[in-house]
């Protein structure tokens, strides 16, 4: 095991131009799926932000009394797919437009009858909080007798859900087709790594080493020039990420497990790009 | 110890380079192979160190039959053999020391025996005192001192010795010849590939002739039919 480490460390001293290549190509390879992945974090992000914002609203008819809208609020709020149901009553209603609406306010003030309607909004668990569920729920709402109008973004709610399966989509072809090209270009510098040594290799063999032992120093070697770039991708993207909070967008970076999760990555590709090169050429001499 | 018998080996570009051929080497022989270039001497070698795969008929080595080895089995039955090149073989990048300590290490051997067993087989060889410098430091004949130091290392019983001379002056071709015959008076066989005729007249050696892949001549079976035959 010793001589395992201290032939995978040699390699690094002996061919420190190729170690340093492969190290960075393996970096930007990653640092490439991992600003794929900031994307698709920032996105999610995003979407449930907006998914956030998803409610329904019931216009009660004028002149409900407040017995049965109590109870059927807390009818609503039994529902399965729902979150939270509060009761807007018309001078709440009145009192908020007044708030929101600042640039309204003096002919809100002279109002001499309140226009708003009382109403009901209901708030659907994260989720429920697609086109099929609101639609679901809103017909349930329109059959108690005092609901006048139930109102909810019926084309944005749609929208919201394609928008979620193109992102997953994208993400997913995306990624994968970056995560080959790594593989590809790890496979090869690798290999380019192997070829170089291809003499040593003769000669171990000759003197009776066996497949695993010549194996050895270059899976171990391979895992750390992985785990090497994987570290150089997080900081390539903590660097990116940095300028696009400064100067773009208010984002949010890869939470520690992701972090971990691609140096690992960056190291399980670094071992089997090794295994496969190495494995190819002891097969073939 | 080396058994061939009726062998043939075909490579697949090429034709025949070995056309049934049967000898048996015993424990602690010195054998010659020569011929022309392109006779088979270094595909006869091959096939005992298992570098080419048998095309047909039986070869042993040691106790393990080449003909049908398992490829786990290949570096056992190395490990058995010292084999030595015209070229050396030595890693570039290692001292004299490193490069027959590599021998040893690859073999999983002790940590704590190495240095001992490397300085043995270093002085042996005579170059104990070169033992740091690197092979561009070395001469020719240097340098095949330390690849049969290499070979030596794992105490082999046979020693493959593919013109060992070939790349060396007279002077040198003779000092590495006087070694191998020391090692073989202590035991270990040698089997030496070799144009060098000087050489083999020199030595009361046996000698094992091939001609386009066919053995035409082997002293220990010709000169005992010779005598049989000269009154
Ligand atoms: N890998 C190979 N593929 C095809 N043909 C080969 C291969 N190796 C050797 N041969 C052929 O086999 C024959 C014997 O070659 P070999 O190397 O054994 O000769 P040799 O006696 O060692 O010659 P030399 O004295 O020049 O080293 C030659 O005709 C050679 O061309
Ligand atoms: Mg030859």
């Amino acid at each position: 095991m010793n001589l395992t480490i201290r032939e995978a460390l040699l390699a690094f001293r002996r061919a420190p131009l190729l170690s340093a290549l492969s190290v960075t190509t393996i970096a930007f390879s990653l640092f490439v799926v991992g600003l794929f992945g900031l994307v698709a974090v920032n996105l999610q992000d995003a979407l449930r932000g907006v998914a956030e914002r998803v409610e329904i609203v019931a216009y009660l008819l004028p002149g409900t009394p407040i017995e049965p809208i109590t109870l059927a609020t807390k009818d609503i709020e039994a529902f399965p797919e729902v979150q939270s149901a509060t009761y807007v009553s018309e001078d709440s209603a009145l009192a908020r437009a007044r708030a929101e609406l600042v640039e309204f306010r003096d002919v809100l003030q002279e109002l001499e009858r309140n226009p708003l309607p009382a109403s009901i909004e209901v708030k659907l668990r994260p989720r429920f909080r697609d086109a099929d569920h609101v639609n679901d729920v809103a017909e349930r709402l329109r059959g108690f007798g005092f609901v006048d109008d139930v109102r909810f973004g019926r084309d944005w709610v749609e929208k919201l859900d394609r928008l979620r399966q193109v992102a997953a989509a994208v993400g997913l072809v995306v990624g994968a087709a970056f995560a080959v090209v790594a593989i590809i270009i790890i496979g090869t510098t690798i290999r380019m790594a192997v070829l170089q040594r291809s003499r040593e290799i003769a000669i171990m063999r000759l003197v009776g080493a066996t497949n695993g032992f010549i194996r050895r120093p270059f899976l171990l070697q391979g895992a750390i020039k992985g785990m090497l770039g994987g570290l150089v991708a997080i900081g390539l993207s903590y660097g990116a990420y940095t300028l696009i909070n400064r100067w773009l967008i208010q984002a949010s970076f890869f939470s520690n497990e992701q972090a971990v999760a691609i140096v690992g990555f960056g190291t399980l590709i670094g071992l089997f790009g090794s295994a496969a090169s190495v494995g190819r050429h002891l097969r073939r001499v | 110890m080396i058994k061939f018998t009726n062998v043939f080996k075909a490579f697949p570009k090429g034709g025949l380079a070995l056309k049934d051929v049967s000898f048996h080497i015993a424990k602690g022989e010195f054998v010659f192979l020569t011929g022309h270039s392109g006779a088979g001497k270094s595909t006869v070698l091959k096939l005992v160190y298992a570098d080419e795969p048998v095309t047909s008929g039986e070869v042993r080595v040691s106790g393990f039959n080449a003909a049908d080895l398992r490829p786990r089995d290949v570096p056992m039955l190395r490990r058995r053999l010292g084999i030595v090149f015209q070229d050396f073989r030595l890693l570039e990048d290692r001292t004299a020391e490193e490069n027959v300590a590599f021998a040893l290490e690859v073999t999983g051997a002790r940590r704590s025996s190495i240095a001992a067993r490397v300085m043995r087989v270093l002085t042996q060889v005579g170059l104990a005192a070169k033992a740091q410098a690197y092979p561009r430091e070395l001469s020719g004949g240097e340098q095949q001192r330390v690849a049969i130091a290499r070979a030596l290392v794992n105490e082999p019983s046979v020693l493959l010795a593919d013109e060992p001379t070939g790349n060396l002056d007279e002077r040198a071709t003779r000092g590495v010849f006087q070694l191998l015959r020391d090692i073989n008076a202590s035991g270990t066989a040698v089997v030496m590939a070799t144009h060098d005729l000087d050489l083999v007249r020199q030595a009361p050696y046996r000698v094992i002739e091939l001609q386009e892949g066919a053995l035409v001549y082997d002293s220990a079976v010709d000169e005992s039919r010779d005598q049989a035959a000269t009154p």
